[in-house]
C-alpha cells in the first residue's frame, strides 16, 4: 500500500539555519539534465529538493537539504552536481539526530 | 599569526571526539572542528550505542552521559504484506549495573561529548567547515582552510573524521566518490510518545529497552533493512537501502518510510506518537573491499570517513569510536618517541586496525556486501515465502501436515527451483563464514 507522502510536512518538523542566496548545491549544466534519461536525484533525493520541470530538466532548490551526499552519489556518472557543505554553522541542525 | 597544534581532528561525531577526547587527555594541543551549530547538530544515528568501546574511553562514561534505555530485548522481524515471522531475545541478565547497550539520542550524546572533551583540556570549535587540506610542496598534510578569516590553521598531523561524505579526502585525491552499490541511503524519524505507552506496548519497566530490527517486504524487493528503537520519550523508526536500489527503482525514501509506519504489525506500537524529526543519512555499506587508503603523510582518517561499518552486525558507532582512539593512540606513541607524522611511522595506526576486530570483522564479510547487491531474491522471495509458510503451518484448516510440508516445499520450489535454493544457501554461507 502506498499513499502520498507530503514530505514538506516532515521537513517542517526540522530546524534549518538558512544562508540567504549562498547554495550549497549546484547543478553544472542545465542542458545535462535535460539529456538525462533517469533524473535519478528527483526520487531518490530524501528531502525531494531536486523536481523535473517544464523544459524537460531539473530544478533545484536547496532550503530542505539533509546534507546526507545522495544527489551526488547518484549523479557520479554524469559529475552534473557540484556538492559542497554549507558554510559553518548553517544548513540543516539536528536537534536529536 | 598562524596558530599550531600537534593535531586537528575534523569532525565532532564518535569517531573525532574518540580521537580528540584521547589526545587531550594525554596533554596534547588538539583542535577539533564541527561545521554545524553545536556537536550533533550534522550528525544521525539510529541509534544504539555499545557500551564496551566507550568504556576503554570514558571508564565512567554511565555517571552522567545521557543514554535513553538499556537494551534487554532484541527482536528481528521478517515482514510479509501483513504479517511477521520473527525471532526475539531477552534476557534479565542484560539489567546488570553495566549494560551493554543503549538507545540514544545523537545530539544529547555529542553535547555531552563536547564537555568531556572540554573538562580534559580539549579544544573544540563549532561552526566552522573545513574547505580542504593544507599540503606541503612535498604533499604532506600539515594543516586545514577553513570557511572562517584567515582561517589556516597548521598542525603536526591532521584526523579526518568528517563522516560518511568524506569530501575532504575526495577533494585531497586521497579517496574516489563511493560506489552507489557501496552506500546505503537511510531516513529515519522520531516519535513523541508518553513513556508509559511504550513500557505498556512493549512489555518493559522504566529504563528498559527493546530494539526491532527488521526485513522484508517494507525494502520493497532492494536490499535494504528497517529499524524500530525504544527511547526514553519516543521511538525511533527508519528505513534504509542501497542507494544504487533507489537508483534503478522509483520509490522516494519518504515513502518507504511512511509505509513501513503503516504496516499493519508496526502501525500498533507507533499510533498516537507526534513526530518531531525527520532526518537522512547515508551509511556505508561495502565494507572491507570498500576501505580507502586510511594513512598518509600527516594524515589518517577514521569512522565513516573510513568506510568503517560492520552491516551484518549493525555496528558503525563502536568501529567509530575504536578508530578515533586507535589513530590518536598512534599519535601519542609517536610523538612519545620523538618520530614524525610521516605514512612510513603512521603504518602503525592500519597496524592497529588489522590486529582488531575492526578488519578482522569486516574481512570476515568481505563478501556479504557483494552476494546481498547481487542476489535480491533475499530481500523479495524469501521474505514472501517464509512468511506465506508461516501462515500456511500456523492455520489450522483440517489439511494434513505433510501436505501442509509438501504445499510449502513446493512453493519454495517454484519461485527459486531446486538448484536455486542449494545456491543461495551456498551463498548465505559465504557471505557470512
Amino acid at each position: 500500500m502506498t499513499m502520498m507522502v507530503k514530505v514538506e510536512e516532515k521537513l517542517y518538523q526540522n530546524r534549518y539555519i538558512v544562508d540567504e542566496s549562498r547554495p550549497h548545491i549546484q547543478i553544472k549544466s542545465v542542458e545535462a539534465c535535460q539529456t538525462c534519461e533517469k533524473q535519478a536525484c528527483t526520487f531518490c533525493c530524501p528531502a525531494a529538493c531536486y523536481s523535473k520541470n517544464e523544459t524537460g530538466g531539473v530544478t533545484l532548490v536547496t532550503d530542505g537539504c539533509l546534507e546526507c551526499g545522495t544527489c551526488r552519489v547518484v549523479c557520479q556518472d554524469k559529475g552534473n552536481i557540484a556538492w559542497d557543505y554549507p558554510r559553518g554553522g548553517y544548513g540543516i541542525s539536528y536537534k536529536f539526530g | 599569526m598562524v596558530e599550531k597544534f600537534d593535531a586537528i581532528v575534523i569532525g565532532a561525531g564518535p569517531s573525532g571526539n574518540a580521537a580528540t577526547y584521547t589526545l587531550a587527555k594525554q596533554g596534547l594541543k588538539v583542535l577539533q572542528l564541527e561545521r554545524g551549530e553545536y556537536p550533533g547538530a550534522k550528525n544521525v544515528q539510529g541509534g544504539i550505542m555499545y557500551a564496551h568501546e566507550l568504556e576503554k574511553i570514558i571508564p565512567d562514561f554511565r555517571d552522567d552521559c545521557p543514554t535513553e534505555r538499556h537494551i534487554i530485548e532484541q527482536r528481528v522481524w521478517l515482514l510479509g504484506d501483513d504479517n511477521y515471522v520473527g525471532t526475539n531475545y531477552r534476557s534479565e541478565a542484560f539489567n546488570s549495573d553495566k549494560p551493554n547497550r543503549y538507545t540514544i539520542i545523537r545530539a544529547n550524546i555529542d553535547k555531552w561529548w563536547g564537555e568531556q572533551i572540554r573538562k580534559v583540556g580539549g579544544l573544540q570549535i563549532c561552526e566552522t567547515t573545513v574547505t580542504e587540506l593544507i599540503r606541503d610542496a612535498s604533499g604532506k598534510v600539515i594543516g586545514v582552510r577553513t570557511d572562517r578569516e584567515g582561517g589556516e590553521i597548521l598542525a603536526d598531523v591532521v584526523i579526518m573524521a568528517d563522516g560518511v561524505n568524506a569530501l575532504l579526502a575526495k577533494r585531497a585525491g586521497l579517496q574516489d566518490e563511493a560506489a552507489p552499490e557501496n552506500v546505503a541511503l537511510a531516513v529515519k524519524e522520531i516519535l513523541f510518545i508518553d513513556p508509559e505507552l511504550i513500557q505498556q506496548r512493549f512489555g518493559i519497566k522504566e529504563d528498559e529497552g527493546v530494539v526491532i530490527e527488521i526485513m522484508g517486504k517494507v525494502t520493497k524487493g532492494m536490499v535494504g533493512t528497517a529499524f524500530l528503537y525504544t527511547n526514553k520519550e519516543s521511538l525511533t523508526i527508519g528505513i534504509g537501502c542501497l542507494i544504487s536500489d533507489f537508483k534503478n527503482g522509483d520509490c522516494p525514501p519518504y515513502r518507504m518510510l511512511e509505509d513501513l509506519k503503516n504496516h499493519p504489525v508496526i502501525k500498533p506500537l507507533i499510533e498516537g506518537a507526534e513526530m518531531k524529526e525527520y532526518a537522512a543519512h547515508m551509511i556505508p555499506e561495502g565494507g572491507y573491499k570498500a576501505v580507502p587508503q586510511l594513512y598518509g603523510d600527516g594524515w589518517m582518517v577514521v569512522g565513516d570517513a573510513a568506510h568503517f561499518n560492520n552491516a551484518a552486525h549493525r555496528e558503525g558507532s563502536n568501529l567509530a569510536m575504536a578508530s578515533g582512539r586507535m589513530a590518536a593512540e598512534t599519535v601519542i606513541e609517536l610523538k612519545a618517541a620523538g618520530k614524525g607524522f610521516t605514512a612510513s611511522n603512521l603504518a602503525a595506526y592500519k597496524k592497529k586496525l588489522d590486529d582488531s576486530f575492526i578488519m578482522k570483522d569486516l574481512k570476515k564479510y568481505r563478501e556479504l556486501p557483494g552476494i546481498m547487491h547481487g542476489n535480491k531474491q533475499f530481500f523479495g522471495a524469501y521474505p514472501d515465502e517464509i512468511t506465506a509458510a508461516a501462515h500456511n503451518w500456523f492455520t489450522v484448516d483440517s489439511i494434513d501436515k505433510k501436505t501442509k510440508e509438501k504445499q510449502i516445499m513446493k512453493s519454495f520450489i517454484k519461485r527459486r527451483s531446486v538448484m536455486g535454493l542449494v545456491g543461495d544457501a551456498i551463498k548465505l554461507v559465504r557471505a557470512v563464514r
